[in-house]
């Protein structure tokens, strides 16, 4: 009974969604304020619907529910339930529902947040995410539905994909959708200025606040993936420029991007249309994404099970909703632009560099990401792309973006004077180009020229960062009232900022003095890495839940002193034959040591000698925590209080316009 | 001029669309090979074991085999490496062409993961990769009891892969 409750929620759902897409279009065009308020209570029930089909799903999860073929496919009665209650979204129907959960609940949100709204904006803002949303159920409804049951009904669930029975993998796919999914409401927005020709600070006030949320969210997973990745692969890698990982980093890129062209359109009232097709390309992108992991059209580790109807059904969609959208742009966006003046040699002129840099680098890793498929369909051969590529070209185009963000304080709205500009950061150019200089031989005793490169440009994000809001302080008379003075929408650009320097630190030293070691080691045996002992104490026999694992003892001395005892693991999981790798690490903010097991040397005899992997990675920690500070940067730039003063100002307006 | 820019990214999308439908038509693991139905390409290497000897088609034959090209380097031949143990164990004869490679890496490699292989051939400078058409590591060949190949895997061996395209064609010629 549950699963078919689940299922037909899903078509009320579409139903409501069918209303919240076209009622209040068509009130808008006949200027009829009261069905262009249906959209709101649409989405609100439209949610609901979602989240009880959502919790259907979980709940057969919960059961064993093995006549439901999605959860026979991806359960096991001996699955820990927190992993039951997760491989909901472990496989294609799944994560589909779960992108639907958080495309309505975004839509929910704006229906409660943006009460304030013009009607007309806040109406057709929830019909373009009611569109949107017709169109993945539809897509769930017609190819993928995960409700379906299967006779006759299997004893035993196949099991979760050992791979993503993972700490890392309860948390990384949500928040990556809540990115995807929430630049959604950016492309909502876009939708709804190009259809009523409302495009100014205002509008911009607006949506700032949302894709500052969705872009945190996408951080925060692109963040975690890397981490889970490092985790459970056993490669010490933590990016691979994995189709499906670039398929994340884009809509990452241009949504960075937009967020700052957004500030320019608020502070600035320019490069609006600029602002509007970006918000349709971020979101472009994360649908993207979604087709190359669900149509098997490019080789990936992550790709799920390929089913050609499905892509062509995606592909569909794509076409409708980017390809509405940018029409929709090449007709309205003309008329849309006044010509304001802008000077290069502005902070809006810095901020279009930004831009620049961001979206080319965007479409050199599409450029990478694609080039194998256009050979191919090209009957040109068959390629792959590497990451020397994309790690060269990347350098290339971040060295100026970091250099850049060095004059986002300095620099004033309008017009400025560079020179004078620069005048102030002499000195932290030059601690910079001190400092990152010797950085690799301060800490690793020894130079390297990408180090160094990296370290400066590091440096020199970090304390230019710090001094914006040095100099804001300082012109206060007491430290208390300076700091209460600086807005919250400038610490969270500051923190995000230190990310960014924190992230590039770590980038520059993990990838550099990056030492790894395959070595063969008996019981009592040890190998070094620099003054760094590793001694393997032989494995024992763990029986988890629904696993076997060999765990391996190895205790990491530091000059002779004992600092860690690592377990690296060696897994089996029964149900689906497979061996998995889990790395163990011991970490501090200066490096990381890292220990996977290889196999057996003699594949009958655990005890005996066994291959290990042995690494040295100074200041891994950095990358993510790098990740993590733009994160929280994200969090207090989306809740400045000003957007919501916009929101009060914004109700203060009479709808007359939109009532008459 | 002004309205080429505004519609400069329908077009975009447009054309990146044509470009996935094509896609979707294709097999980015496919590629086709000329030598199915034909003889293997003649080579002469070394063995990595016993050292000195050398390893041609003609010891191939009489049986079928799978000849399977990997190197100690190919992250792909470590996925695959559990199935070909599996096979290995179960009696399937595979010759293992070492691509690209030092004979030291290679007998690490196998020390640590196992070894599935009859027999090790060592093509260091990758010639024998070249004219049997290798793109890239892993890749595996079927060869009939008379040397003829007949099948090609571009990538690793999967099961179904194993079960669907290579063991009809083993137990069709026993």
């Amino acid at each position: 009974m549950i699963p078919e409750l689940g299922h037909f929620a899903l078509w009320l759902a579409l139903a409501v969604g069918l209303v919240q897409a076209i009622v209040p279009t068509v009130g808008y065009a006949r200027r009829n304020l009261r069905w262009m308020s249906i959209a709101g209570a649409a989405a609100q029930v439209q949610f609901l619907l979602v989240v009880v089909s959502y919790l259907c799903l979980s709940e057969a999860f919960h059961q064993n529910d093995f006549s439901v073929a999605y959860v026979a496919a991806n359960s096991h009665s001996a699955l820990p339930l927190i992993y039951r209650l997760s491989a909901v979204w472990g496989a294609h129907e799944g994560s589909l529902l779960l992108w639907l959960l958080m495309l309505s609940g975004w839509a929910f949100a704006v229906s409660i947040f943006n009460r304030r709204l013009p009607a007309d904006i806040s109406s057709l803002v929830l019909a373009a995410l009611g569109a949107v949303s017709v169109g993945f159920l539809l897509f769930m409804l017609l190819t993928s539905n995960p409700f379906e049951r299967a006779f006759p009904v299997p004893l035993e669930g196949r099991d979760l994909n050992p791979l993503l029975q993972d700490p890392g993998l309860i948390i990384h796919p949500p928040m990556l959708y809540m990115g995807y999914v929430g630049f959604s409401v950016a492309f909502a927005f876009a939708i709804a200025a190009l259809v009523t020709g409302r495009m100014d600070s205002a509008w911009a006030r607006w949506a700032r606040p949302w894709t500052t949320t969705a872009w945190l969210f996408l951080t925060m997973g692109i963040t975690l993936g890397s981490w889970w990745a490092y985790n459970e692969l056993g490669w010490g890698g933590w990016w691979f420029w994995d189709p499906v990982e670039n398929a994340s980093f884009m809509p990452w890129l241009v949504g960075t991007a937009l967020i700052h062209s957004l500030a320019v359109t608020e502070k600035r009232g320019l490069l609006q249309s600029w602002t509007l097709l970006l918000s349709i390309v971020a979101f472009s992108l994360s649908l993207l994404g979604t087709f190359l992991v669900r149509s098997g059209v490019l080789v990936s580790v992550h790709a799920f099970a390929t089913d050609p109807a499905r892509g062509v059904f995606i592909l569909a969609f794509l076409g409708v909703v980017v390809g509405g959208g940018l029409l929709l742009y090449a007709i309205r966006a003309p008329k849309l632009v006044r010509q304001g003046e802008m000077q290069l040699a502005s902070r809006e002129g810095l901020l279009l560099f930004n831009n620049v840099f961001l979206v080319v680098t965007a479409a050199m890793v599409l450029f990478g990401t694609l080039f194998p498929l256009l050979m191919d369909a090209l009957d040109l051969g068959k390629y792959s792309v590497g990451p020397p590529y994309f790690n060269r070209m990347f350098f290339l185009l971040m060295a100026p973006l970091a250099v850049l963000v060095g004059f986002a304080g300095v620099v004033s709205w309008k017009r400025a004077n560079l020179i004078e500009s620069f005048k102030p950061l002499r000195v932290l150019a030059l601690i910079a180009v001190v400092l990152g200089v010797a950085l690799p031989f301060l800490t690793q005793g020894k130079g390297s020229v990408a180090a160094s490169a990296g370290a400066v440009l590091s440096v020199w994000v970090l304390v230019t960062s710090v001094q914006e809001v040095w100099r804001r302080v300082r012109a206060k008379p007491s430290l208390a009232a300076g700091l209460r003075s600086v807005p919250r929408g400038a610490w969270g650009m500051t923190l995000a900022h230190i990310g960014l320097g924190v992230w590039t630190m770590g980038v520059a030293f993990a990838s550099t003095f990056n030492v790894e070691k395959d070595v063969r080691l008996g019981s009592g045996q040890s190998a070094d890495i620099g003054r760094y002992e590793f001694r393997f104490d032989g494995v024992t026999h763990v029986e988890g839940p629904n696993f076997k694992s060999d765990t391996g003892h190895v205790v990491v001395s530091y000059r002779g002193r004992e600092i860690a005892t690592l377990n690296p693991e060696k897994r089996l999981y029964p149900s689906q034959g497979s061996v998995m790798t889990e790395a163990a690490v011991d970490h501090n903010p200066l490096r990381d040591l890292y220990v996977a097991m290889g196999e057996p040397i003699d594949k009958n005899d655990a005890n005996g000698d066994w291959a290990l992997r042995l690494y040295y990675k100074p200041m891994m920690r950095l990358v993510w925590f790098g990740g993590v500070l733009m994160f929280f940067g994200g969090i207090l730039a989306a809740t400045d209080r000003r957007y919501r003063l916009a929101q009060r100002a914004a109700a203060s307006i009479p709808d007359g316009a939109a009532a008459a | 001029m002004r309205y080429v820019r505004y519609t400069a990214p329908v077009v975009i999308l447009l054309l990146l669309i044509f470009l996935f439908y094509r896609g979707l038509a294709l097999d980015p693991r496919e590629v086709p090979s000329p030598l199915v139905g034909k003889a293997a390409p003649a080579f002469e290497l070394p063995l990595l074991e016993p050292e000195g000897q050398s390893l041609t088609p003609k010891a191939l034959g009489g049986r079928p085999v799978l000849v399977n090209f990997f190197a100690s380097w190919c992250a792909g031949c470590q996925v695959e490496h559990p199935l070909l143990m599996e096979l290995s164990k179960q009696g399937v004869e595979i010759v293992g062409m070492d691509y690209k490679d030092e004979p030291a890496d290679v007998r690490r490699w196998l020390q640590r993961h196992g070894n599935p292989y009859r027999q090790v051939a060592i093509d260091r400078v990758g010639q024998a990769g070249l004219d049997w058409g290798v793109y890239g590591v892993p890749e595996t060949y079927v060869l009939g009891p008379d040397g003829t190949i007949l099948f090609k895997q571009i990538g690793p061996v999967t099961p179904q892969a194993w079960e669907r395209d290579i063991r009809p064609l083993l137990v069709g010629v026993r």
